[in-house]
């Protein structure tokens, strides 16, 4: 089956597809399932293998792949069939490379377990199904039972699932909290609810079902759980869809209540049959019972979302998933690795999906814009909006216009044309590339996005050769990179001069709680020595930055520190009603020449303010004032904010405290996200038409309104830092490497950027930490390496396949030594008239950043519940869409998805859980709104880890090996006792240490005799000098350099207090929030893409 | 007896009085007919070496209406140890200190010689406050820094002193930091109240004198401001071509007055404001920063065309108003080639007895030396300066003051000796005087009021008491007290004793100063026709053609300075100004001789010595020009004529000297630019138009002095006219 959808598709998955099918089938179908697993198997099988072997190349590996077998050694046995994803899962997973089924038992305990027994697992077993059946069923009982030891609840589940007799009333009530309370309460239920009410069908069903069936109890809930409720329910609702699935699984699909009702025995239609039946049921029974997927949404927040839905109908069977069966994001990025990391990255050829983000490569520029710079959602594009609406895959670019570049890769080279300037097209004013067609024997040229004809200028002609190419191409950079930089003239610059070198002014809060937590001390004597590293530009000896202090509580202090002087002096100027700049000379100066002077002042200013009582501050004065300073002085810069508290004094952007917990899960919850007042925004705008760009440091001991003081370092390009109870022993670490590396990074300065596009598509959104007067041109007060900008586009006319779709985004900056200049980036893509082009050359985590950044966007207009309820749909629709027109055909009951999108689920629902989306209780409304604005401007690495984090286990490779271990799964059921982890997302960073390991490795790593004597929340490991010391220091030092900021160490024992907060980022399970467990939200992904389906 | 001049001296010499007649008419409708108002000029403060103050208080009259002071006038009865006062007839026990009084033993305030007397009372500090324009070119900052600087020795030890500087911004310095030296800096272009003030600058809002880091003794912070003088900036805001520097003195101001009104009122405190030019933004601007737009003239002003002049100059009164309450005074040294915008800033010197220094530049001499003559010592060793002076003033029955014109502001107080009639500040019997000197000098007219029908019996005495209140310059609270009598005359019979009486400089100086308190709120040529009208037998030719009257070929600035010194200087002084004095060396060798000031007086073999009061001008005859080019000092056997050129210029210099402000020094010649100034001078009584048709056409470059291109008439017309006038309104 798998193979046949996807098939020669896929290149790294192949035939992946189909083996969700499979997994669906095992799962839904349930036991009966199992009966059709031989299929998935054999599919999976073949995907799997195809993945895994799969090299590098797109297209062409799939087939190979799915030809070939078992890659994976794991799968291998089970193979083929359906199976397959899940073979895959397992095995990544694969705490035991052994075979699926055996894991199941093993490793899952909740797998199988859930409640609803027999059933529901089944479908999951299918996959395995053939094999060991009796083993499945084993493991599920084992499930089960664990379940129920974890929570009564199963049997609650049972309700949630559609405990019997609910089930018949159920429709009408299914709402049932039960589930829910029993959802969130057990573990257990996350499977069965999801499928619960499938399953039990299924069970029934199939032959070898039957036999699972038999065993467990479900088989006597099944029953109850008939009743008509199972379907709808279990799979949460497409309520929508049902007249669809009606028609397809026709059979069952009427039936469904009955079959479902007439339980195990009689039904059972062929598993295969069984299996469409089930859904249908399903379908059939749930739509009408319960609301769409809306509902789900719904319920989701509040309680245990779906769990609750499906539950309460339908009994079913709380059969579980075996996590380990399901795609493992740990598996496909250690895949990716291996098959792509050795060899280079060449962006010669159009169309070529990168290797993940995880993946250690090299990129060699040969037309194309490395990924580093941009990355797509898909690489292949619809050629017509109607595809594009159909497939609903997001078409998106997630672009960094200045990323940092390993060190074996060159930089972009510059260009200079001199006099004349870049060359454009004359009508759509695209800069010169590759992609260029020049005629007329190099007269004249084409351009690429517009295909006017231009003339070329005399001084650029130069002959073509035989090909039509001309003969100096690759002394170009234009010409045959896909990233290189001109050299702006005096038109590219504002006012029609060139500009004067930016500047920095750092902007202290010095009013009691700054001085009084060592903040002002600290800050002042590492400035002294930070601002000889200044960024610079080139070879150049010293940085054209020049520098700025100003000081403040509820008046603002500037300095003049003005070379000439004996000692600084100090402005204070108190109409902060009113800000104006007191001073131009000596205000910004060149460190160098007013070294001496600088260093009084810093010694002086903590002294100054020693014994301050002020406890009042303002905020949007201060900015204004840094953005006044800079007008004056005629030039770009960034602003250092380091602020302290809720700014009340009397001055304009005052705040009051709105903070109100309440607020969460209304229709008002949005407002916390919003900004208190429009003054940030004017004040912002202001900023970006002078180029200055604000960052802002934090240090609050309270609620700060964060939504609000983050509004000008958002729309200016800057970044915000938060550093919550701020105390100098414990924070200072990671603040002073967050100030160094932000002070010292490269940054550009009043910069716009523009993406071009061929005609047919054209970039209609923007995310990110930028502002826009107008709906084309980005506009950055400043923009630094690690920032991004993510472009959706849209359909306007039809693309062609054989142009493909090329985006030019051109950055015009000022650099730091003040040389004004253009960066652009070339992407060529294909295009596409076959939908399962497109998903095949998808990128689920440039989807995922999408996907947020939209979400999050949206919170601040719509109730949180709507955001989560449109991203589910969002995705189910991508996934049904393919289902529908490009999986070959198969039972409704299994679940397939693009081999491209196997991890969609997942991820989507680490973001649905995310503590903007779904607030825990702990999770502070300044958090949240930080958060928010972090990751609008987060790259592709860095929503990838933040939303599913790392979790590597130290002590399970050999000490000598000290590469990064394999990540394992972020779920507890991975972590071991006897074991120390890391666990990372790129702001935190902890260390799990299970209660029972040896007494050597406390010894070694922590310099104590015992377990116990381990200081919870220790956030500095001692220095021993032993080889695991050094291997985990290393460690933790080598994360901390691939990020963007500084991850404070937390040190966190098994069964302690900090357990909780560390609990929260394993996200594969349930979250105390209400949020799903992978398995759970993965069958209420089946269940909303079969409504759509049916 | 003596006679009336030497009673006349006499009495200025001790109670620095004089009054335009010293022997008064008994009633209303006499005094009326005499045209000339009683009335006199008070200079209250006059030096006096003989008088040390007596360490006690004054004794008051007892009646809550009058509170006289105990005066030799007095009626005493030392047996009952009663006395009478002589302004309400009301008897008053002496207090108990007096217990020991009899005729041999009298306290001095009841001998006759001490018709003024001095009571001295409690310390509180003196404040000095600069308020310095940043806006200027280098040359003119560095030396206007190191005045400043210089200034700082000058100073009383245990002075307080704060220093605000302004341009574009205003900034408040603060004195006390170590290490770091700090200044609160507003907008130049808002105003504030003290309130924002004093909160935008940190005081503490109760009892703000304790901590205030802005005023701090000159001898703790001596260093740092030098060092604070030393690096004063130019106003570091960038001038584009055309315009001029933006320039916040209205705010400035306003902060200075704001601050010490917060913090010290009713101290004595003296606002130095330092400008180099007109104020451009914010309130009390006088003029854009175009250079296009030039600053408002006398021709604009007429045409209502100054278009900031009315707010500005309402900002500044508003100022003025404040300052003189608080009793503090306002300097201003205004050096600059334009004008600076006096007119509209007048009133804060005028109103507050503060000086008005007008110069060209900071870095001359005139304004170096008049600086520094402002810290000059008297005999004892103290400053030459006091404030927050209150002058009340008594009179019997008779008589009622009607106002005052001199560098005060009224303090609104009625009662039973208060006119109803007007005559400059009126309405009152009590002004304030923020800032004077032994110089300042007021005029205070006066009404009789006694009816023609109720004689005043023979022998009867009209009193008048002048109590200043003020604190001295060495920080000490005083009262100064004088009380002075004339004897009342009918003018049916004793008009001869009147006319004796009269005291013409006196007459003419408070005449003039009515006309120029009339000038300033009038339009030009109706005090003129009023001048003519009261002065019809009076020969005040000079003064109808003085800057004081006249607008015309003097910018407004220069009319509010001059009318600014002749409201303030004594009798001496005010008739230089009035009618300047020119001299010859060349009659006597060693003493300058007093010429005619008249064109006929410019003779091409004399050397002249004009003085006006604001300038000296020497000028050399066209022969003596030629001579002097010619080297002829420098041969031994012409030594005489070296000592011709040399006799002005000493005389000069002993001008300069004493004068304050120090007067424009000009040295010309015949032809040169700057005879100007003394042309403009001269009686016109050859000028291009009646050179020809007297019969002196060839005359000219000889004997008969040299012809004025102007359309006044000269004092020969003007009489010829005059008498013309006087025959017709007589029939």
């Amino acid at each position: 089956m798998n193979v046949n959808q996807s098939a020669p598709p896929v290149p790294p998955f192949g035939q992946p597809q189909p083996v969700y099918a499979g997994y669906h089938q095992s799962s839904y179908g349930g036991q009966p399932g199992s009966t059709a697993a031989p299929t998935p198997y054999g599919a999976y099988n073949g995907p799997v293998p195809g993945y895994q072997q799969t090299p590098p190349p797109g297209v062409s590996r799939a087939p190979a792949s799915s030809g070939a077998p078992p890659a994976s050694t794991a799968q291998g046995p089970c193979g083929q069939t359906a199976y397959g994803q899940f073979g895959q899962g397992d095995v990544q997973n694969g705490p035991s490379s052994g075979v699926q089924m055996q894991r199941l038992p093993g490793s899952q305990p909740f797998a199988s377990a859930p409640l609803a027994p027999v059933v529901s697992q089944p479908a999951v077993l299918q996959p395995y199904g053939p094999p060991p059946t009796s083993a499945q069923v084993t493991a599920q009982l084992a499930g089960m039972q664990i379940s129920g030891a974890v929570a009564p609840a199963p049997p609650a589940s049972g309700l949630g699932y559609g405990p019997p007799t609910s089930l018949a009333s159920a429709s009408g009530s299914f709402p049932n909290s039960g589930l829910y309370g029993s959802y969130p309460q057990g573990q257990a239920p996350p499977l069965g609810q999801g499928h619960p009410g499938a399953q039990p069908p299924q069970r029934s069903v199939p032959p070898q079902a039957s036999s699972f069936t038999s065993p467990a109890s479900g088989g006597p809930r099944m029953p109850s759980m008939t009743g008509p409720l199972l379907p709808g329910q279990s799979f949460g609702g497409p309520p929508v869809s049902q007249p669809n699935h009606v028609s397809s699984p026709p059979p069952q699909a009427l039936p469904p209540g009955t079959q479902m009702t007439g339980p195990p025995g009689p039904p059972p239609p062929m598993h295969s049959s069984q299996q469409p039946g089930y859904q249908l049921q399903q379908n059939g029974s749930f739509g009408p019972a319960r609301g769409p997927q809306s509902n789900y949404g719904s319920p989701y927040p509040g309680a245990a979302t779906f769990g609750s839905q499906p539950g309460p109908p339908q009994p079913l069977p709380p059969k579980r998933l075996d996590p380990d069966a399901i795609p493992s994001p740990i598996q496909v990025i250690e895949d990716d690795r291996n098959n792509r990391g050795s060899e280079p990255f060449v962006t010669g050829v159009r169309g070529q999906v990168p290797p993940l983000v995880t993946t250690n490569f090299l990129v060699k520029d040969q037309g194309n814009a490395s990924p580093r710079y941009i990355r797509c959602t898909s690489y292949n594009i619809p050629c017509t909006s109607d595809m594009a609406k159909q497939a609903q895959v997001p078409l998106a670019a997630v672009i960094k216009p200045l990323a940092r570049l390993p060190p074996e890769e060159a930089s972009p080279y510059v260009v200079d044309h001199g006099e004349s300037g870049p060359l454009r097209c004359n009508r759509c004013k695209a800069y010169m590339c590759p992609f260029m067609q020049f005629v007329e024997g190099g007269r004249r040229f084409q351009c690429c996005f517009c295909s006017c004809i231009n003339d070329v200028p005399p001084q650029y002609f130069q002959h073509l050769d035989h090909t039509g190419k001309r003969v100096d191409a690759y002394d170009r950079p234009e010409l045959s990179l896909g990233s290189y930089e001109f050299l702006a003239t005096v038109d590219y610059c504002k006012n029609n001069k060139f500009p004067i070198p930016p500047a920095f002014i750092f902007m202290i809060d010095v009013s009691y709680n700054a001085v009084r937590s060592g903040l002002v001390r600290l800050l002042c004597e590492e400035l002294k020595s930070l601002l000889d590293f200044l960024p610079r530009e080139g070879g150049a000896e010293e940085s054209a930055i020049r520098v700025g202090f100003v000081t403040y509580n509820k008046v603002l202090h500037f300095y003049n520190v003005k070379s000439s002087l004996a000692q600084p002096q100090m402005m204070v100027v108190s109409d902060v009603g009113d800000m104006f700049v007191p001073l131009l000379d000596g205000f910004l100066v060149n460190v160098s020449e007013s070294r001496a002077v600088i260093t009084s002042l810093l010694d002086q200013i903590p002294e100054m303010f020693a014994d301050t009582r002020e406890t009042e501050t303002v905020f949007a004065p201060v900015i204004q004032a840094g953005m006044e300073a800079l007008k004056a002085a005629e030039c770009a810069g960034k602003l250092f904010l380091f602020h302290t508290s809720l700014p009340i004094a009397e001055a304009p952007g005052k705040l009051k405290n709105r903070d109100d917990r309440k607020l969460i899960n209304t229709d008002k919850e949005k407002t916390l996200f919003q900004p208190q007042s429009g003054a940030y925004q004017t004040l912002a705008k202001e900023c970006v038409a002078q180029g200055c760009c604000v960052d802002l440091f934090l240090f609050p001991n309270q609620y700060v309104d964060v939504a609000t003081l983050s509004v000008v370092p958002q729309l200016t390009g800057g970044s915000v830092y938060k550093y919550a109870c701020f105390q100098v022993e414990n924070d200072q670490e990671r603040f002073l490497s967050d100030l160094r590396r932000d002070v010292q990074k490269v940054v550009g300065f009043d910069a716009v950027m523009r993406v071009r596009t061929s005609t047919g598509i054209r970039a209609v959104d923007f995310f990110g930490a930028f502002y826009m007067s107008n709906t084309t041109d980005v506009e950055l007060a400043g923009l630094d390496g690690d920032k991004t900008v993510t472009v959706e586009f849209k359909h306007d006319d039809r693309l062609n396949e054989e142009n493909g779709a090329l985006l030019q985004c051109a950055l015009l900056y000022t650099s730091c030594a003040g040389q004004r200049r253009l960066r652009i980036h070339n992407l060529a893509l294909n295009c596409c008239t076959q939908l399962a082009d497109l998903y095949r050359n998808c990128e689920t985590d440039t989807l995922i950043n999408y996907m947020a950044k939209f979400a999050y966007r949206g919170v601040l207009s719509s109730p949180v519940k709507t955001v989560r309820d449109t991203l589910i749909t969002q995705c189910a629709q991508i996934l049904a869409c393919y289902r529908k027109n490009c999986a070959s055909p198969s039972s409704a009951g299994q679940l397939i998805l693009p081999e491209c999108m196997k991890l969609l689920p997942v991820y989507l629902n680490c973001v649905l859980k995310s503590e903007v989306l779904q607030p825990g209780a702990e999770v502070t409304t300044d958090d949240r709104a930080y958060v928010r604005q972090l990751v609008t401007s987060m790259d592709v690495a860095e929503t990838n880890v933040f939303f599913y984090p790392r979790l590597l286990p130290l002590t399970k490779s050999p000490i000598e090996n000290t590469t990064e271990p394999p990540a394992v799964r972020a779920s507890e059921e991975r972590l071991s006792n006897g074991d120390i982890y890391l666990l990372e997302n790129g702001l935190n960073l902890f260390l799990w240490v299970g209660a029972s390991v040896q007494q050597g490795v406390v010894q070694s790593v922590f310099g104590v005799s015992s377990f116990s004597q381990i200081t919870s929340g220790l956030s500095v490991l001692p220095v021993l000098d032993n080889l695991l010391s050094k291997k985990v220091r290393g460690l933790i030092d080598g994360l901390r350099a691939q990020r963007s900021r500084y991850m404070k160490l937390i040190v966190v024992k098994q069964e302690d207090k900090l357990e909780m907060l560390f609990k929260h980022f394993l996200v594969e399970d349930k979250s105390l929030s209400g949020g799903a467990s992978y398995v759970d939200f993965l069958c209420h992904m089946h269940k909303e893409i079969r409504q759509l389906l049916s | 007896m003596a006679t009336y001049l030497e009673f006349i001296q006499q009495n200025e010499e001790r109670d620095g009085v004089r009054f335009s007649w010293n022997v008064w008419p008994s009633s209303r409708l006499e005094a009326t007919r005499m045209v000339v108002p009683l009335a006199c000029l008070l200079t209250p403060l006059k030096e006096r070496p003989d008088l040390p103050p007596v360490q006690y208080e004054p004794v008051l009259c007892s009646r809550p209406t009058c509170k006289a002071i105990l005066n030799p006038l007095c009626q005493v009865d030392y047996r009952a140890k009663l006395w009478a006062c002589n302004f309400c007839f009301q008897r008053n026990q002496f207090p108990p200190a007096y217990a020991g009084i009899s005729e041999v033993n009298q306290p001095a305030e009841l001998m006759p010689q001490f018709s003024t007397i001095e009571y001295r009372g409690a310390p509180s500090p003196l404040i000095f406050l600069y308020v310095v324009d940043t806006c200027l070119e280098d040359d003119d900052l560095q030396a206007l820094k190191e005045s400043l600087q210089m200034s700082l020795s000058l100073l009383p030890p245990d002075a307080l002193v704060g220093l605000i500087t302004f341009g574009r911004m205003v900034q408040v310095h603060e004195l006390s930091c170590e290490g770091i030296s700090k200044s609160y800096v507003f907008r130049g272009t808002k105003d504030l109240t003290a309130k924002q003030i004093q909160v935008s600058v940190q005081l503490p809002q109760e009892r703000p004198s304790v901590s205030t880091r802005f005023l701090q003794p000159i001898h703790k912070i001596d260093m740092n401001l030098t060092d604070l003088l030393g690096e004063l900036q130019r106003d570091p805001w960038p001038v584009p071509q055309g315009k001029r520097p933006l320039r916040s003195t209205g705010v400035a101001l306003s902060i200075a007055v704001g601050l010490l009104e917060g913090t010290f009122p009713n101290t004595g405190a003296r606002i130095m404001l330092f400008t180099g030019g007109p104020p451009t933004q914010g309130p009390g601007m006088v003029v854009g920063d175009e250079l296009k737009v030039p600053i408002r003239s006398w021709h604009d002003i007429e045409k209502d065309n100054a278009r900031f002049m009315k707010k500005a100059t309402k900002h500044y009164e508003m100022l003025a108003n404040r300052t003189a309450a608080n009793g503090h005074c306002i300097d201003i040294y205004a050096c600059a080639l334009d004008q600076t915008g006096l007119l509209e800033m007048k009133c804060c010197p005028n109103l507050t007895g503060g000086y008005m220094v007008m110069g060209d530049s900071f870095n001359t001499s005139l304004f170096k030396q008049t600086f520094q003559r402002i810290f000059s010592k008297d005999f004892n060793g103290n400053f030459r300066m006091a404030f927050g002076a209150t002058l009340e003033v008594k009179t019997s029955r008779e008589l009622k003051v009607a106002g005052a014109i001199g560098p005060c502001v009224s303090l609104n107080v009625k009662g039973p000796c208060v006119s109803e009639n007007e005559l400059g500040v009126g309405g009152t019997s009590q002004w304030k005087i923020c800032g004077l000197d032994p110089t300042t000098t007021l005029g205070i007219y006066f009404e009789v009021v006694n009816q023609h029908n109720a004689p005043i019996p023979q022998g009867g005495r009209g009193a008048i008491q002048f109590v200043t209140h003020y604190q001295h310059s060495s920080t000490q609270r005083r009262i100064r007290v004088t009380t002075v009598a004339r004897n009342w005359a009918d003018v049916q019979s004793q008009l001869k004793h009147i006319e004796a009486a009269f005291d013409q400089e006196a007459a003419a100086v408070l005449m003039a100063r009515l006309g120029v308190f009339r000038a300033e709120s009038e339009e030009g040529p109706d005090v003129l026709r009023w001048l003519d009208r009261q002065l019809i037998r009076l020969f005040m030719f000079h003064l109808r053609r003085s800057p004081f009257l006249q607008v015309f070929n003097n910018s407004p600035d220069e009319s509010s300075y001059y009318r600014h010194h002749f409201a303030r200087q004594d009798l001496t002084q005010s008739l230089i100004m009035i009618q300047p004095i020119l001299e010859d060396p060349r009659r006597s060798l060693t003493v300058l001789q007093p010429v005619l000031l008249d064109s006929s007086s410019i003779l091409a073999d004399r050397i002249l010595l004009m003085d006006t009061f604001f300038q000296i001008v020497i000028y050399l005859g066209e022969t003596i020009a030629q001579w002097r080019k010619a080297g002829y000092q420098d041969m031994p056997e012409y030594e005489n004529f070296k000592h011709l050129l040399q006799a002005p210029l000493d005389d000069a210099q002993e001008i300069l000297q004493a004068r304050f402000p120090m007067p424009r020094y000009i040295h010309t010649e015949h032809g040169g630019s700057q005879a100007r100034f003394l042309l403009s001078k001269v009686n016109p009584s050859q000028t291009h138009n009646n050179l020809y048709t007297h019969n002196n056409l060839y005359a000219w470059g000889q004997e008969t002095g040299a012809p004025i291109l102007t359309d006044d008439v000269s004092l020969q017309v003007f009489m010829d006219h005059l008498k013309k006038l006087a025959v017709s309104s007589a029939c």
